[in-house]
C-alpha cells in the first residue's frame, strides 16, 4: 500500500531577553548553577510575577513577520504539573487567548518548490529548569537557572508531508526568528527546540491516522532522522495489521534510536485554568504599529537585496540571508573588501567549513569580517594568489596573526610580481627545458596554452608558490611566442 | 464522583487520600459539583468569559536585570544541595 505522512510541528523559540519573563533575573546561558533562579523563580511564598515588556514586543515581532494577526489581550493560565524542575508545579503558559494568532509560513524546497505551511497560533511561557540525571548519591540535580526564561512555541497546522518540508519549515523558522533579533538560534544550547507530531494514512484518504508525538529534538539533522524512523515504524506497525498508540516519544540522537514514553511519565491533566497571579495583557492598535514600523529587514527582502546589490545568483544569495548572523558577516565583509563575489565565496567556502569542523557557528567565528576582507583585499591587489590567501587564513584561524597583512609579512608570503625577477625566472626555466620548449613550438596554435602548465609550474617551484600566476602567465606567453 | 475519580484527582494534586476517607471526600465533592450545576444553570451565552475578576489590565515591567544572584541564601533552607544544585528525589527518565 502506499502510504502518505502528515505532519504539524510545535517549536520552542527562547527569547533573546535580558530577563526571565516574569522575573528580573538575568537568562544568560552557562551561568553557575542557580546563580541565575531568584525568588519567582523558585516559586518562594508570597511571590508575585509581572511580565517583562520585551518578550511581549518579541512575540509581536514574530507575529507581524508571519502576517498574524496580534492578540490584543493576551491572557496567561496555568498548566498542572509536578516536575521538579518546575518548582510552581504549574508551567504559566497561554491557551485560548495567545499572543499570536493564525498565520502563514512560506518555505522553498530544494527542487525550487514552495509551500506555505499554516500556523495555528503561537503563545508565550515559560521555560523549566533543567533536571541533571547523573547519579548524585540516588538523587537527581536541579538547575533552575533556565527556569522562567521567555519562550514562543509556535504551533504549526500538518501541513507538511515529509522530513524535508519539515527541516525546510523549521529552518525558515529559525532564519525569521535569528533576522528579527530576537532569538539567538543557537540550537546547542536549546535556542530553539522541536516536537514533530506525525501520522501516516493510506494515500487518498481524507482522515488522519493516529499521531505521535517525538519531543524535544535539538537539530535539524535530529529531526529528519527522528521523522524517517517514526514513519517508518508506523508503516511496519499498520502493514503487520497493528494500530498506532498516540504518544509521546523520545529521540537519542547519539544512538539513532526512539522509544516511547512510559504512560506514566505522560499521564497529563493539565487542568489549565487563568492564572489569578497576572492580569490580562492588552495591546492597542498604536502600539502594534509602532512595533511593525521597527520590523528588521526580513530574509526574503535581503535576499532580494544581496541579488541585485551584490549580483549574487539566487542560491548564493538565499545562503547567505538564510540567517541574520551569516548575512550581517557577509555583508560586512563585502562591504570592507569591495568585492561581494569573493566574500560570498569565502564565506560559503572556507569560513563555512572551518565553522562546521568546528561545529560552532558564525557568531563565533574565530576570523572576523574585518579580517576576511583584509585577506580578500590582498587577493585583489595582487600581494598574494588565492592559493596563498588559504594559507593566511588558515594562520589567522589558528591566531598565528591579528591581521592579513601581519601574517603575510611574518611568514614572508607576499607574491612576486616584480616584472624583472619574473622574467629572470622565465628565460631560466625556458633555458632549462629545451624538450618542452619544442613541443610547445611545434604544438598546434590552439593546444599551446595548456602547454604553458608546465612552465608556469617550475616557476611557481623555483618561487616557493609566491610568484604571481597571472604575471607569469603574460611573461610566458611573450617569451615562447618570441621564440616560434 | 467515583472512588477512582477521588484517587486520580488526588494522585495528579500530590496530596494522599487514605482509604478510610475516599468516600468521604467523594460524597463532599459531588455536593460542590452540585453547586456548580446550579451555576451553570445560568444563562451565560451573551456574556464573555472573563480570565480576573479585578477589572484591569496587566502593568509590564521593563526588561531590566534586578535580582542578583541569592544562592546561598536560598540555598540554605532547601533539604539537600550539591555543586549549587538542588538535590531530589531520582526523577526516572
Amino acid at each position: 500500500m502506499e502510504w502518505e505522512t502528515v505532519i504539524g510541528l510545535e517549536v520552542h523559540v527562547q527569547l533573546a531577553t535580558k530577563t526571565k519573563i516574569f522575573s528580573g533575573a538575568a537568562t544568560q546561558f552557562g551561568a553557575e548553577p542557580n546563580t541565575q533562579a531568584c525568588a519567582i523563580d523558585l516559586a518562594m511564598p508570597g511571590t508575585l510575577p509581572v511580565a517583562n515588556e520585551e518578550a511581549f514586543r518579541y512575540a509581536v515581532m514574530f507575529g507581524l513577520a508571519i502576517d498574524a494577526e496580534i492578540g490584543k489581550e493576551s491572557v496567561f493560565e496555568r498548566k498542572n504539573y509536578f516536575y521538579p524542575d518546575l518548582p510552581k508545579g504549574y508551567q504559566t503558559t497561554q491557551l485560548d487567548q495567545p499572543i499570536v494568532g493564525p498565520g502563514k509560513v512560506d518555505i522553498t524546497l530544494d527542487d525550487g518548490r514552495t509551500k506555505t505551511v499554516r500556523i495555528h497560533h503561537a503563545h508565550l511561557e515559560e521555560d523549566a529548569g533543567k533536571s541533571l540525571h547523573e547519579d548524585f548519591h540516588g538523587m537527581s540535580g536541579i538547575d533552575l537557572n533556565r527556569a522562567g526564561t521567555p519562550l514562543i512555541e509556535i504551533v504549526s497546522e500538518p501541513d507538511m508531508s515529509n522530513a524535508e518540508e519539515a527541516v525546510a519549515y523549521a529552518k525558515k523558522l529559525h532564519s525569521i526568528v535569528t533576522s528579527l533579533g530576537i532569538c539567538d538560534g543557537e540550537m546547542s544550547q536549546g535556542s530553539m527546540r522541536f516536537d514533530v507530531n506525525i501520522s501516516i494514512r493510506p494515500k487518498g484518504e481524507e482522515k488522519l491516522g493516529t499521531r505521535t508525538e517525538t519531543k524535544n529534538l535539538n537539530s535539524f539533522r535530529f529531526m529528519e532522522e527522528a521523522i524517517a524512523l517514526e514513519v517508518e515504524r508506523q508503516i511496519e506497525v499498520l502493514e503487520s495489521g497493528g494500530s498506532i498508540t498516540q504518544e509521546t516519544r523520545l529521540y537519542d540522537g547519539d544512538t539513532g534510536k526512539a522509544r516511547a514514553m512510559r504512560s506514566k511519565e505522560e499521564a497529563n491533566d493539565y487542568r489549565y485554568f487563568p492564572c489569578p497571579d497576572l492580569l490580562p495583557v492588552v495591546l492597542d492598535e498604536d502600539y502594534i504599529n509602532a512595533v511593525r514600523e521597527h520590523l528588521p529587514e526580513m530574509p526574503e527582502a535581503r535576499k532580494a537585496r544581496f541579488a541585485s546589490d551584490y549580483s549574487l545568483n539566487d542560491y548564493d544569495a538565499g545562503i547567505l540571508s538564510s540567517d541574520r548572523a551569516t548575512a550581517d558577516y557577509f555583508e560586512q565583509t563585502a562591504k570592507l573588501s569591495g568585492d561581494a563575489k569573493l566574500a560570498a565565496n569565502w564565506v560559503m567556502g572556507e569560513v563555512s567549513a572551518k565553522l562546521n569542523a568546528s561545529e560552532t557557528t558564525i557568531t563565533h567565528s574565530v576570523v572576523n569580517a574585518e579580517q576576511l576582507a583584509g585577506v580578500i583585499l590582498r587577493i585583489k591587489d595582487g600581494t598574494i594568489s588565492s592559493k596563498t590567501a588559504k594559507t593566511v587564513f588558515e594562520a589567522l584561524w589558528n591566531q598565528e596573526g591579528d591581521s592579513a597583512d601581519a601574517v603575510i609579512e611574518a611568514k614572508g608570503l607576499k607574491q612576486v610580481s616584480d616584472t624583472g625577477a619574473l622574467e629572470a625566472m622565465a628565460d631560466e626555466v625556458i633555458a632549462n627545458s629545451p624538450k618542452q620548449v619544442d613541443n610547445y613550438k611545434n604544438a598546434a596554435e590552439d593546444k599551446r596554452p595548456r602547454m604553458l602548465g608546465y612552465f608556469v609550474g617550475q616557476i611557481m617551484k623555483a618561487s616557493k608558490g609566491q610568484a604571481n600566476p597571472q604575471a607569469i602567465n603574460e611573461i610566458l606567453l611573450k617569451k615562447l611566442n618570441e621564440l616560434l | 464522583m467515583e472512588r477512582s475519580d477521588i484517587l486520580k484527582l488526588a494522585e495528579l494534586a500530590r496530596i494522599e487520600i487514605t482509604d478510610a476517607t475516599v468516600d468521604e471526600v467523594a460524597a463532599r465533592l459531588t455536593d460542590v459539583l452540585a453547586l456548580v450545576d446550579q451555576l451553570q444553570a445560568a444563562d451565560t451565552d451573551s456574556i464573555r468569559p472573563m480570565a480576573h475578576p479585578l477589572d484591569a489590565v496587566q502593568t509590564l515591567r521593563a526588561d531590566t536585570i534586578t535580582e542578583s544572584n541569592q544562592r546561598e541564601a536560598f540555598q540554605e533552607i532547601a533539604p539537600a544541595t550539591e555543586n549549587g544544585l538542588y538535590l531530589v528525589p531520582k526523577v526516572i527518565e
